[in-house]
């Protein structure tokens, strides 16, 4: 169990500064997020793209603005908990206990969704009997590559994770490489090699060709395949893996019991907080009248979060205002003289 | 400024004027047309805005760019006339342009 004044869900550009503004008042956080590296959008959507409208930064890339954050709150030591994602809200005593699904415990006064348009997870088949065998066959992701050895693997997906791991598997696994149209997005050399392997046969490649169904019982036996014109086939498969790049979903906030309006959390623009008590909402997730979906509106909304968050962890002290550029105490905490 | 319509999965039908240099997605999104997420915001970043054009207007259509295609590969269900409706700029020509939306986006 871990104790703390705030916990931050999202690691992207709004929940970092929110880490920022929480330090610089004097309090600790713990920051949680699904992705296995501190960014969010900047870091998974457009870690290359240029951005124009930070303010005083003519121009960065999601990339740069990540590192100047991750260097902005340094001196304040918080934790991250990467690849791991919050799913159960209770109360106790006045307090929040955040449970994630790796099993980690949080008690803290104070809960601030910095969750962007949700947590990115893998895009799953359409096929509802994909259902049924998801996470024993049907795979989004691998862990343990020597399950496949010897194995009939079927994999769909046109981009470098599809690509690199049926050349891989290929080696130990007789695999076939599915996709929807004839081109490919991943890396040339992938692609070359693709091509060379379906012609030595090493490969079965099926390209405009998408998943209908899979089958079997206790165990996945075959999968069935159609062609844009509805020709369909069926391959024997042990194991059928997807890659289909990521998705963002709201996930297990949507059951927190805060009011929502489509898929955003609507907040008191004086210190966002939520329909509940110290669980506060910031950036792309929240919404009030006149809500811009910009960083700078991020930042904003998680200083005055911040504040928000002092009143329930600190409730025998009084808030005092305080310029960076003129506190010592502030000066103290971000250990310059 | 073109005439645009709109068809959720389960036949509802919207029809909005739309002014040139807009797109077929800030449409849907300004209009509060359900169906379209766009969760990126248009930056072709996400598969949320895919739509199936009508079938005799997809070659009126100007050609994908550069990595469309790409993102299209994760969307739901993409199929031969699947667009990112976030790349389908408005203008005269789009005139009458009728867009479906797929059964969900993610």
């Amino acid at each position: 169990m871990i104790k703390t004044d705030v916990v931050i869900v999202g690691a992207g550009p709004t929940g970092l500064f929110c880490a920022h503004q929480l330090g610089i008042i004097g309090l600790k956080c713990e920051i949680v997020d699904n992705l296995d590296k501190i960014g969010g959008q900047c870091i998974e959507l457009y870690p290359d793209k240029p951005i124009y409208d930070i303010p005083a930064v003519p121009e960065c890339t999601g990339e740069e603005l990540t590192n100047n954050l991750i260097e902005q709150i340094r001196p304040f030591n918080f934790n991250f908990h990467l690849n791991d994602r919050v799913n159960k809200l209770s109360s106790e005593n006045e307090e929040w206990i955040v449970k994630t699904t790796n099993g980690k415990e949080f008690h803290s006064p104070n809960v601030v969704i910095a969750g962007g348009v949700g947590s990115f997870e893998p895009r799953k088949f359409p096929t509802k009997s994909a259902e049924k065998f998801d996470g024993t066959s049907v795979l989004y992701s691998i862990k343990d590559k020597t399950i496949f050895k010897d194995k009939s693997v079927a994999i769909f997906g046109g981009g470098d994770s599809a690509l690199d791991w049926a050349i891989e598997l290929s080696n130990t696994s007789k695999v076939s490489l599915i996709h929807r149209r004839d081109e490919f997005r991943g890396a040339p050399a992938s692609v070359q090699k693709i091509k060379e392997l379906s012609e030595k046969n090493i490969i079965n490649l099926f390209t405009k060709y998408s998943i209908k169904d899979v089958k079997g019982n206790r165990f996945l036996e075959e999968v069935e395949i159609k062609s844009e014109e509805g020709e369909s086939k069926i391959l024997k498969a042990d194991y059928v893996l997807g890659f289909f790049g990521l998705i963002m979903q709201l996930g297990p906030i949507a059951e927190w019991g805060l009011n929502l309006d489509k898929k955003a959390i609507p907040v008191n623009t004086e210190n966002f907080e939520t329909n509940k008590k110290g669980i506060f909402a910031i950036g792309d997730i929240c919404t009030y009248p006149g809500k811009l979906k910009l960083i700078l509106s991020g930042f904003h909304e998680g200083a005055l979060a911040a504040r928000g968050c002092f009143k329930y962890a600190r409730p025998n002290e009084k808030y005092r205002f305080e310029f960076t550029t003129a506190s010592n105490t502030i000066k103290d905490r971000l250990g310059v003289k | 400024m073109a005439k645009i319509k709109y068809i959720e999965h389960n036949g509802k039908e919207h029809e909005i004027e739309l002014l040139n240099g807009f797109s077929v997605m800030e449409g849907a999104i300004q209009n509060d047309i359900p169906g379209i997420d766009a969760d990126c915001g248009g930056g072709m970043s996400c598969a949320t805005c895919h739509v199936y054009v009508k079938e005799d207007w997809y070659d009126k259509l100007p050609k994908k760019e550069m990595g469309e295609d790409d993102m299209l590969d994760q969307a739901y269900q993409p199929k031969k006339n699947s667009r990112l409706s976030c790349q389908l700029i408005v203008s005269d020509q789009l005139d009458g342009l009728v867009v479906y939306m797929p059964e969900k986006q993610v």
